[in-house]
């Protein structure tokens, strides 16, 4: 065995022992170094030796086969690009908020079932479609998914995606929409900070548009020293009452405020307030990445919830539901995330410079999104778990006051008392974090404490509590402001396709129409959310990830019937398999949304639960009037309808893509649309 | 040590291009140099349009524009 070799085996050796520590000891604390060294060495194995097979044998890469940049290069889109700048550009633009928010959900169930999900699902789903789907747009100029699908499966599966996409959009951004009101609901501190965000961007759009143009370095610094600015001046400004009550706010106004705020946003010019914006948000983004990770390995805190804790039988008060199939519906994002295959499928492609690197950024680029999930969960599991529990389980279970909610939590197990439930809100500087749902204020409470622990201590906890709480509010509202965009554009040329002067995006009234309805969209998804007893991301979570799963299973399954037309049909357990997987969780998840007899997960149950309640004459809290029982009982069969609607696509896609695969055996010859290997001039067939 | 100093700068160079290509904007140099080698006698964008014209293009439809959501 030579030298490499040994290495390799040493890497797999420590990988193995960590992962035994992190699920085999019981009793004591594990460290949270362990979860990452077990992630690592998982990470480092894997791409090594599966991604590799993948580019070798599966894909067969081919290093000399010029690509869309090398093709069409024209110093725009289409330009080569050295691999480690283009792999920074590939995850700036896949790392969101989705990896933050599903590990902190999950750890209800205790941090080794979302752990061992993370790195499995982002090995063998995650990483794979996003390479796959990669290599797929690179072998045909960088067309998108919805192309792909229509030019490999036919117009109707084509369709089909489309529509999909359109409405897990929504879903996406009212559940974004939905984490940042939960976030700043009565905190003037983080309202202040996330509010002066708008006339920062704006100050920085005409800097760079009138003063000094397309000076990016300039004015990302001038707007994040103003952003610390407003970020240290929100203490004082909360602890001063007469300021403090002009950014207090109730959820129902801080819903409406987004939705005003992101049709304004999306028809205001890009350079104004969306490019700024995005800008600081990228560049937070990673930089709150990076800080995250040296203080996870500088701390080396200990994790205090349990490794699976009793919450995998379904009655968990985070989200309902058992192990199976919701933690994999829970965790989307980190393990695999459908989403990924639109931008694998946007502008990466066109700058790859050969296919060998499809791997390192594709693969290499999706372990690193699930390495920013495993942090997610170490910063939720060194939170003390009665705390935890004290955050995200809703009012509705917990009731309003510290004394009552630690006698619940108590009850479950976990001991807390309401001193030490005062005492963190005092220490990050908030009124009470009582039924703080939605991941964003755990995940803000866990960050603050392993970065206050590199560097501040208790004294800066409430500043690095509001600037997690900032930087997830930042490019969630940066996320809504271009989805809204997307979905206006993706509405306009539905019904451009029945009405055609509709499609004109030039016309002020197309867009203000085209935005309104896109707003209407997740904006009536974002309000029921924000009135739901059980805190709405109860409710909407799950939709999201099946959605999310869904797109990953469309875009496997082109992954798939593309394998067999290559004639690689040996290797197609590459994708069937994760693909099969995908299918089971999201067809039981949705089965169970829709019919599972408990009110508490199914929606026609609950809806049932409603509606006999009304024919009796009897109000069910939350609901104060009659119209109040009707409008839950109409939501819930919507979210029914939205969860078989989902189930319907992917089940369409699968069938689509059975029928492709039958066509492709019953024909000797290659039948993947790829575009030509040779014959062209190196510098590109375009001006 | 004038070695150590030159890979610094290469690195931050780097660093400098990825952050720019995070935001949507790839290196002009590149831009202006594959203009003159393939499209000689044709017009060159500054840099202030050669920046709109990016910054535009990065919200505009149909690129595979939505990001950082998962």
């Amino acid at each position: 065995m030579n030298r490499k070799n040994l290495i390799w085996l040493g890497v797999a050796i420590l990988g193995a022992i960590a992962l035994a520590t992190i699920a085999l000891k019981r009793g004591e604390t594990v460290n949270a170094a362990w979860m990452i060294v077990a992630a690592v060495c998982t990470y480092l194995i894997a791409y090594r030796y599966y991604a590799r097979f993948i580019a070798d044998r599966v894909l067969k890469v081919d290093r000399l086969r010029p690509t869309p940049a090398i093709r069409h290069n024209d110093g725009l889109d289409y330009v080569p690009t050295n691999r480690y700048v283009l792999f920074g550009h590939h995850f700036a633009a896949i790392a969101g908020a989705g990896p933050l928010v599903g590990p902190v959900l999950a750890a209800q169930m205790g941090y080794l079932p979302g752990t061992l999900w993370i790195l499995a699902g982002v090995v063998f789903a995650g990483a794979v479609q996003d390479f796959t789907v990669l290599f797929l747009s690179v072998r045909r100029d960088g067309r998108s998914l919805g192309d792909m699908v229509r030019s490999e499966m036919g117009r109707v599966a084509g369709g089909v995606a489309l529509i999909g996409v359109l409405l897990i959009m929504i879903i996406l951004l009212a559940v974004l929409a939905l984490v940042v009101v939960k976030a700043l609901v009565a905190s003037s501190w983080g309202s202040f900070t996330v509010i002066s965000t708008i006339p920062i961007a704006i100050l920085m759009g005409l800097y760079s548009r009138f003063i000094r143009p397309g000076r990016i370095a300039e004015m990302s610094l001038i707007g994040f020293v103003l952003l610390m600015a407003a970020l240290i001046y929100g203490r004082t400004l909360s602890q001063t009452p007469a300021l403090a009550s002009l950014f207090t706010f109730r959820g129902e106004t801080l819903a409406l405020m987004i939705i005003a705020y992101g049709f304004v946003a999306s028809v205001l010019p890009v350079w104004l307030l969306l490019a700024p914006r995005d800008y600081l948000s990228t560049f937070l983004k990673i930089g709150t990445i990076v800080a995250l990770a040296a203080g996870i390995l500088l701390v080396r805190p200990d994790m205090k919830m349990p490794a699976i804790t009793r919450f995998i039988d379904g009655t968990g008060p985070v989200f309902a539901g058992t192990l199976f199939p919701f933690l994999f519906i829970t965790i989307a994002c980190g393990a695999v995330s459908g989403f990924h295959s639109l931008i694998a499928s946007g502008t990466t492609p066109k700058m790859l410079e050969n296919e060998r690197q499809a791997r390192f950024i594709g693969y290499g680029a999706m372990l690193m999104e699930s390495g920013v999930a495993v942090m997610a969960m170490v910063a939720a599991g060194v939170i003390e778990p009665g705390v935890y529990f004290a955050m995200n389980s809703p009012a509705g279970l917990i009731g309003t006051t510290a004394a009552k909610a630690s006698q619940v939590i108590s009850g479950w197990g976990f001991s807390v008392t309401p001193e030490m439930i005062s005492q963190i809100a005092k220490d990050v500087g908030e009124t009470g974090i009582l039924s703080r749902t939605g991941g964003a204020p755990t995940l803000a409470v866990g960050m603050a404490q392993i970065l206050s622990g590199m560097f501040g201590g208790k004294v800066l906890l409430g500043v690095w509590y509001h600037f997690a709480i900032l930087f997830e509010a930042l490019f969630i509202l940066t996320t809504i402001d271009a989805g809204t965009r997307v979905a206006r554009f993706m509405i306009q040329d539905l019904i451009g396709s029945v009405i055609p002067t509709f499609m004109e995006t030039k016309s002020w009234s197309n867009n203000l129409i085209g935005s309104a309805l896109a707003v209407a969209g997740w904006g009536y998804f974002l309000y029921a959310g924000v009135i739901d007893p059980l805190g709405g991301i109860n409710t909407l979570w799950p939709l999201f990830g099946i959605s999310n799963q869904m797109l990953a299973g469309i875009a496997l399954t082109l992954c798939t019937v593309v394998l067999f037309k290559m004639k690689r049909q040996r290797y197609a357990w590459v994708s069937v398999v994760p693909t099969a997987w995908l299918l089971v969780c999201t067809l039981t998840a949705g089965f169970q949304k829709v019919f599972h007899p408990s009110p508490a997960i199914g929606f026609l149950a609950h809806a049932r639960q409603f509606s006999e309640a009304m024919a009796a004459g009897r109000l069910v809290a939350p609901a104060k009037t009659v119209a109040d029982m009707g409008r839950i009982v109409f939501n819930d069969y919507l979210d029914a309808g939205l969860a078989a609607i989902f189930v319907a696509v992917m089940v369409t896609m699968v069938i689509y893509g059975l029928l492709s695969v039958v066509k492709a055996l019953s024909t000797p010859d290659v039948t993947a649309v790829e575009v030509e290997a040779a014959g062209l001039a190196p510098g590109g067939t375009h001006a | 040590m004038h070695n150590n100093f030159r890979k610094v700068r290469i690195v931050g160079s780097w660093a400098a291009k990825t952050a720019r290509l995070m935001v949507g904007v790839p290196d002009y140099q590149d831009y202006v140099e594959h203009r003159k080698a393939f499209h000689p006698n044709e017009p060159i964008m500054t840099y202030e349009q050669f920046f709109r014209e990016r910054q535009n293009a990065r919200y505009a439809y149909g690129k595979g524009n939505f990001r950082g959501c998962c």
